[in-house]
């Protein structure tokens, strides 16, 4: 068998999280009941006219500002006309020739390994309707509460040469544009998706070979799987002498299988033309330079100010801020208890590993900063050791309740209090006669023993440092 | 005297000044309608219950001491392809026959609040695409000058009411000169104002870059009037041109000294009917007469316009009728298999021949690997349209040209040669073309006794200029005056 190199290129469809739709003043907002959130700009009346958002030119703007495109000065929108049940006025406006950013680049961070992933241009755009089929009746319902939420389709270069490539492409992507606040990224509702590009060629050769393409991807495993199943199947075709068309994959995730659909689709003649209803979208120097000064601090800058500022290791650092949901949950919960090396232990170590299990993103869990930040600083102050501090934690996770309240109803706070160690202390030593002699004849292991004892009697609540103090301090009386 | 003869101007006085009730007037233009509309058929709905309600609160309004507008009570027509909340909007299809909208176009917003009163939608060329009302698929206008004659088009109905005194204005819709050409043919005044100036929304979408909204009355000086009311910009339209707000009443001076008229000569060929030809040169000696100064102008890339035209136009009326698919609201076919099935079988039954004709000229001009050779090479053509007459009006005020080359014909004459049919259009589509704002007055009669239209055509914007000389030449001409003899009754 040949050596196979794989290309490919993205195509990520971002909702943009502007409140109202990209032509009209309905709200964007996802799980509304069917038609509810339209009217008759969205859903193409005649006679009606679009009316574009400036806030959406301003999101893509700040979108390709952070990916180091160009900005357009002069950009203008298209129709891209064709029939479906869910495209209402039977075209969508979109971007053909003159898009609003161009020729921009991301770097990435596969396996400790940086690369560089060309980004073609970034356009703005209305997304369509939803259809639902009806299994009872056999119908085709048609929703139009997502017509006309605006859209920005970023397009990468054929830059990417595996699945991990475009994983990690993908999460940049995600994690810049949740930074911005430009999209709210939620993969599982399809606000952030993408349709994948791929061909394969002997290594060595210099054409590219024919591409398949799947469209609507809205998981990274999905992105994954699809490439890996997709790069095998077309080796295999070619091995076995076969040719590969250019046709769309559907993919079923479930399955982890994908399926060819020779389609008519691929004719498909968009017939694109200027619309005529919309002027251009002509930016000045002023605005780029407005937008440049006002994007927020980028992950590689914050990366950098964490480990200035806080003290904190590179590989801390670097986890933080790969999202904006950490990043704000570290400073947040920092700005409280002011323990950045702890709070950041905390974040990287049982609470991922908790979020992980149940597959949830920081700012979706029970665990306030408050609440993560009243727990390190019950540490801190002595107030419970580190041992029950990972106990309480779990039930913080799972109830979202508070460290104190834990810790006050079941008893948990650390016995600080000298006076009833050190009758605890008596006792045991009064009990261990032998283990003193042995800690007076040069025996320390002895100590240990009766610090086990003290400690056994109090249920590990005891200040172990106390306890430490006054045990010598009686044996040495 | 019957009321429904008057001008706009005189029955809002009248009733202002309380000499006649806003329903006399009503019940006036409805009686006319009854005894008239039989035989000219230029409405498609009316709408007494509506048009009596608010000519009640108005009246109430009014004696109570409030201001009406200045449009008061007076009985609008509406072209039935601009919206209207509630009242039937139909193009004319039997794709929209029964199509309601849920909202008002902007004009007729416009229109409400300054007091008119809507008494009906008229009749039109289906979906705006004709010369002479003939695709109508609801009914045949006629011209109340010659029943036996078509009213020009496409705002026909909207020509023929207010021409037999069944409106006293209304409004029509203007895309390569669907309003100066049936004003032409009916004898009364057919304003296409600048591309911007009137809001498009509620305008079912012919042509974008080339619709525009505009008012056919009885005289330049009601134009000026509704000129007045439905101009000015729109949130709802950014095409629609954020200026300041005109009176153009103030340019109703019969007043042309100092003013140069420019005469394309290069423009103006020997494809023109003689009365019409006679009709124009009377027309540059009135002027001349008036104390206007006379010039020769080129108007070299005219002659293009036609040809740039129907790639352009139907190039945007194949994406802007995509949304008549039988799914949502319109005209479904009964039967189908499959999706496919039910587009293609709704839009063969719902559409009629010259619809389907422009939309699949437009659809071939769009396509790839035509795009460059048709669309693109129009809109090439187009700038050169525009700037063409940008230089002719560096050494003129106003150009004057006839309306349309011929009068109006008899039902059918064009039903061979579609192509025949859009040559009425040569003289109104480049000034769509380039946006500007023109004007069509009566100038004369041929000799059948058929009307025959001058137009004006100003600078973009530049409607005040327009209109001066457009109000000078009517005034010093008596052609307005006349009005058709149509025998009442069924």
């Amino acid at each position: 068998m040949k050596d196979y190199e794989v290309i490919i290129g993205l195509e990520v469809h971002a909702e943009l999280s502007t409140n109202t739709k990209i032509y009209c003043n309905c709200s964007t907002s996802f799980g509304a009941d069917p038609n509810t959130h339209c009217c008759p700009i969205c859903t193409g009346m005649p006679g009606t006219l679009p009316v574009l958002n400036e806030k959406v030119v301003e999101y893509a703007v700040k979108a390709g500002l952070a990916t180091n495109c160009e900005i357009s000065r002069f950009s203008k929108q298209d129709r891209k006309n064709y029939f479906y049940p869910d495209l209402p006025k039977a075209y969508q406006i979109s971007q053909y020739d003159l898009p609003l950013c161009l020729g921009g680049h991301l770097d990435i961070n596969v396996n400790g390994n940086k690369k560089t992933i060309g980004i073609t241009r970034i356009h703005i755009e209305e997304d369509a309707g939803k259809l639902i089929h009806d299994a009872y009746t056999g119908d085709t319902l048609v929703d139009m509460n997502r017509c006309a939420v605006p859209l920005i389709e970023i397009v990468s270069e054929p830059d990417i040469r595996n699945a991990d490539e475009a994983v990690a492409y993908m999460q940049t992507l995600k994690s810049i544009l949740e930074y911005l606040e430009v999209c709210d990224c939620k993969m599982q509702e399809g606000s952030l998706r993408c349709d994948v590009n791929l061909s394969v060629r002997p290594v060595g050769q210099k054409e590219f070979g024919t591409r398949t393409e799947t469209k609507n991807l809205n998981s990274f495993r999905a992105i994954h799987n699809l490439i890996e199943f997709e790069t095998k199947r077309q080796i295999e075709v070619l091995e076995n002498g076969g040719v590969i068309h250019q046709e769309t994959i559907r993919w079923d995730d479930a399955k982890g299988i994908g399926y060819a659909m020779r389609s008519k689709e691929d004719a498909q003649d968009y017939r694109y033309f200027p619309e005529p209803d919309l002027a251009p979208i002509v930016l000045s120097d002023e605005y780029i330079n407005d937008m440049k000064n006002s994007l927020p601090e980028m992950p590689h800058l914050k990366k950098e100010r964490y480990i200035k500022e806080f003290g904190l290791p590179e590989y801390d650092a670097e986890i933080l801020t790969a999202s904006k949901y950490t990043a704000n949950f570290f400073e947040k919960t920092n700005a409280i208890c002011n323990n950045p090396k702890a709070v950041s232990n905390w974040i990287m170590g049982d609470f991922a590993k908790m979020l992980n299990e149940k597959e949830l993103e920081i700012n979706e869990s029970k665990v306030t900063e408050e609440n993560l930040a009243c727990l390190i600083s019950l540490i801190d102050k002595g107030t419970i050791s580190s041992k029950i501090a990972k106990q309480i934690f779990e039930e913080m996770f799972e109830t979202g309740e508070n460290a104190k309240d834990i810790v006050e109803k079941k008893g948990l706070v650390q016995i600080s209090d000298e006076g009833a160690i050190k009758e605890i202390v008596q006792r045991v030593v009064e009990a261990n006669p032998q283990s003193v002699a042995d800690y007076k004849a040069g025996k320390d292991r002895a100590i240990g023993f009766m610090v086990g004892q003290i400690m056994k009697e109090t249920k590990g609540k005891a200040n172990p440092q106390i306890v430490n103090k006054l045990l010598l301090e009686i044996i040495n009386k | 005297m019957d009321l429904y003869s008057l001008a706009l101007t005189d029955v809002a006085k009248k009733i202002k000044n309380k000499e006649v009730k806003i329903k006399d007037v009503l019940d006036d233009i409805y009686s006319r309608i009854d005894n008239v509309e039989p035989k000219v058929d230029a409405y498609i709905t009316l709408t007494q219950k509506l048009a009596y309600e608010r000519a009640q609160e108005l009246q109430q309004k009014l004696d109570n001491g409030e201001d009406i507008g200045i449009l008061g009570g007076v009985p609008i027509a509406i072209k039935d392809n601009i919206c209207t909340n509630g009242v039937k909007t139909t193009c004319a299809s039997r794709m929209l026959e029964n199509f309601t909208p849920i909202y008002d176009a902007t004009v007729i917003k416009k229109l409400e609040e300054a007091g008119a009163i809507v008494i009906g939608k008229t009749n039109m060329d289906e979906f705006a695409m004709g010369s002479s009302t003939e695709t109508s698929y609801m009914k045949k206008t006629k011209n109340p000058w010659d029943l036996t004659r078509v009213p020009g088009g496409s705002s026909g109905g909207s020509a023929a009411a207010v021409s037999s005194d069944m409106a006293f204005a209304a409004l029509g819709s203007d895309t390569g000169g669907s309003i100066r050409q049936p004003a032409s043919y009916c004898s009364v005044v057919g304003l296409k104002p600048t591309y911007g100036l009137i809001s498009r929304f509620g305008l079912i979408a012919f042509a974008s870059s080339l619709d525009q909204i505009g008012p056919f009355t009885k005289t330049v000086e009601d134009a000026a009037l509704m000129l007045n009311v439905i101009a000015g910009h729109d949130e709802k339209d950014t095409t629609s041109a954020d200026i300041e707000k005109q009176d153009y009443t103030k340019a109703l001076l019969n007043d042309v000294s100092g003013k140069t008229i420019g005469i394309p000569t290069d423009f103006i060929t020997d494809g023109i009917n003689k009365d019409v030809r006679a009709a124009y040169d009377e027309a540059i000696a009135t002027l001349k007469n008036a104390g206007a100064a006379i010039k020769e102008i080129k108007l070299e890339y005219a002659k293009y316009s036609l040809a740039t035209y129907y790639i352009i136009a139907t190039a945007e009326a194949s994406s802007n009728l995509g949304r008549y698919d039988g799914i949502r609201y319109g005209y479904r076919a009964k039967d189908f298999n499959d999706l496919e099935d039910l587009y293609r079988k709704s839009r063969t039954e719902g559409f009629g021949a010259e619809v389907k004709r422009r939309i699949m000229l437009g659809t071939y001009v769009l396509s790839s690997g035509y795009y460059d050779a048709y669309y693109k090479r129009a809109q090439q053509v187009r700038t050169l349209i525009v700037e063409n007459f940008k230089k002719a009006f560096e050494e003129c005020d106003v150009i004057m040209i006839p309306t349309a080359p011929n009068t109006s014909f008899k039902f059918g004459a064009h039903n061979a040669s579609p192509l025949e049919m859009y040559l009425e259009d040569i003289y109104t589509v480049p000034v769509n073309m380039a946006g500007l704002p023109a004007v069509s007055v009566p100038g004369g009669f041929d000799s059948n006794g058929m009307p025959i239209g001058i137009q004006f055509i100003a600078k973009a914007f530049d409607e005040k200029n327009m209109l001066q000389v457009a109000y000078t030449f009517e005034q010093n001409t008596t052609y307005h005056k006349e009005r058709p003899s149509i025998q009442e009754g069924k």
